[in-house]
């Protein structure tokens, strides 16, 4: 079965937020309709979004790191939204595992919101409706589209590819391949909730250099000595053409 | 959680719509089985049942204002498989209906049948069966509402046998202080007899809610700013959530009250729901006062909207550790 998901690399991600921007462009020009923003330029505005960039500092000052966190919803393979709905409006598809609301069943009673621990819901305050990300499942079967634009929104915008889309339910893909040899990790594990998004953490690569390996101990041209040269007073066709 | 006042309403007045019928029920009973003098004026559960109806068909009114297409709110009963909300939706109008027929059956008495008379003669009317039904709609109901915040496991302040258990004994014991409240006026004699119920009631919710106000004052969250974004350092601090603006995250998940507020708002509701109404019910019934009766429940029920308020505003829900500062 596949499990469509998002593997996002924090060691990578450099919190442009150039997927919070192009994710809200795309799917309030969808076919889903609008995303609402009230007040957009006057006193305390507000919007629906699927996609936030948040960004928190590890460590104490002086020894601290910023890290830039995408979140949006993790299409959860145990998803608790999912069963509260009273009406069925939201579902997980059997095809491709995304976590979607059908919004012209959805009541807006805010319960699936309350049971998401991670916020990944957000209701549209003008439709009244339950809106989430989509995992812009209107571009990945658009045949209209090319090949390589059947992508998420934020996955084809990230300028540091530090978002990758696959099945997590394939071992050989991009996705599978990152989780298991880069660390991926799913966030809250402790409820069962079992993401199909995962993220790559902050890792360092460290080369331990010795001293040694500095200076090459086995050089050959120190036994053979370096190549003659031609005598430089004059100069030679050899000089402009080769080094 | 930011406590939304449709939400409020809905719970604390089918609560006592409940705890009404569950009174009108038990008198009835009670008499039936020749233990209490039979009410002669039979229109007493009747009426009765009419107030609890007029509650239930309150909270119903108050639940539309939390839907935001409230138009489409009969799709949900479609989920009642999976969803105690889709559960609740189907009980309490089923429970509605039942109080109702047995409202119309004990007003109208000639209508009440006979379904069964024993070798020594005592009957058992149609509306002690109804009334079955409708006690054990009435203690469904009460499950499924407090399910709908109990089976939240990540909302470790609801997950707990405690929330089903405050939802039906703070309900039982409003709707039994109305009942004493009613009787005073319709039938003086049984007012001694639905006081001492509440009262009872009442003290069994005190110890049940102080219960749980110690359980989660003790609760260890399981998800902390490690585990919601995974990262293994005992100093991670927020700097940005990624917007300026508001959003539903920030608003329906944060009440933005300050600390004394909510510990205000804990011993307001604890002197309200419990000492001040059995203190009341006392007076009331020692000088046979309807006034101070009304006093009492009135009391108790402003007290239950504290205790509603503080229910919601005490729970943590895990999604605000990603909403720590702007």
């Amino acid at each position: 079965m596949t499990q469509l998901a998002l593997v996002i690399d924090l060691n990578v991600c450099v919190g442009c937020h150039a997927c919070v921007t192009s994710c809200k462009e795309w799917n309030t020009s969808g076919s889903a309709g609008y995303l609402t923003d009230e007040n957009p330029y006057e006193k305390d505005p507000t919007g629906t979004f699927f996609n936030r960039v948040q960004s928190f500092e590890i460590g104490e000052y002086p020894k601290t790191e910023t890290v830039h966190f995408p979140k949006s919803c993790l299409h959860c393979e145990d998803p608790p939204c999912v069963p509260v709905c009273p009406t069925g409006a939201s579902y997980k598809r059997l095809e491709d595992g995304i976590v979607l609301v059908d919004f012209d069943k959805c009541i807006g009673c805010r319960y699936c919101s309350w049971a998401c621990p991670y916020g990944a819901r957000e209701i549209d305050e003008q439709q009244k409706v339950m809106k989430k990300c989509t995992l812009c499942v209107d571009r990945l079967y658009d045949e209209s589209l090319p090949e390589s634009e059947r992508k998420p929104a934020c996955v084809l915008a990230c300028p540091t590819s530090a978002r990758l889309f696959g099945d997590v339910h394939d071992p050989e893909s991009v996705v599978s391949v990152a989780i298991r040899e880069e660390g991926g990790y799913a966030l809250m594990p402790e409820w069962g909730t079992k993401p199909a998004n995962h993220y790559l953490p902050r890792r360092k690569i460290r080369k331990p250099i010795h001293e040694d390996e500095l200076q090459r101990a086995d050089n050959p041209l120190n036994k053979e000595q370096r190549k003659p040269r031609a005598p430089v007073d004059e100069p030679t066709l050899d000089d402009s053409t080769s080094w | 959680m930011n406590p939304a006042f449709s939400v409020i309403f809905l719970t604390t007045l089918i609560g006592v719509g409940q705890g009404m019928f569950l009174a009108m029920y038990t008198g009835h009973a009670y008499s039936a089985l020749n233990i209490l003098p039979f009410e002669t004026s039979a229109s007493f559960y009747g009426v009765g049942s009419m107030i609890a109806l007029v509650f239930l068909v309150g909270g119903l009114i108050a639940s539309f204002f939390h839907l935001g297409r409230p138009e489409r709110a009969w799709r949900s009963a479609a989920r009642w498989r999976t969803s105690w909300l889709s559960r609740e939706v189907i009980v309490l109008p089923l429970f509605m209906g039942l109080v109702g027929i047995y409202a119309i059956l004990t007003y109208f008495s000639w209508w009440d049948l006979s379904v069964y008379q024993s070798a020594s003669g005592s009957n058992l009317q149609l509306s002690l069966v109804i009334g079955v039904m409708a006690t054990l709609a009435s203690f469904a109901l009460f499950i499924c509402t407090g399910m709908i915040y109990a089976c939240i496991k990540f909302l470790q302040e609801w997950a707990s046998p405690l929330t089903v258990i405050n939802y039906t004994l703070l309900g039982v014991a409003s709707g039994f202080v109305l009942a004493t409240t009613f009787s005073s006026y319709a039938a003086p004699e049984l007012t001694q007899f639905y006081a001492v119920w509440a009262a009872i009631i009442t003290f069994a919710a005190m110890l049940t809610r102080i219960a749980s106000l110690y359980r989660n004052a003790r609760i260890k969250f399981k998800s902390t700013i490690q585990t919601a974004i995974g990262i293994r350092h005992t100093k991670i601090k927020q700097k940005a959530m990624g917007f300026m603006a508001g959003s539903v995250n920030t608003r329906d998940f944060f009440h933005n009250q300050s600390q004394i507020f909510i510990k205000n708002m804990k011993w307001i509701f604890l002197t309200l729901v419990f000492p001040l109404p059995l203190i009341l019910l006392w007076v009331g019934v020692t000088y046979s006062s309807s006034g101070i009766l009304i006093f009492a429940f009135v009391v108790q029920y402003i007290g239950l909207i504290a205790e509603r308020w503080f229910f919601f505003a005490q729970a943590n829900h895990p999604q605000n550790l990603y909403y720590q500062t702007i």
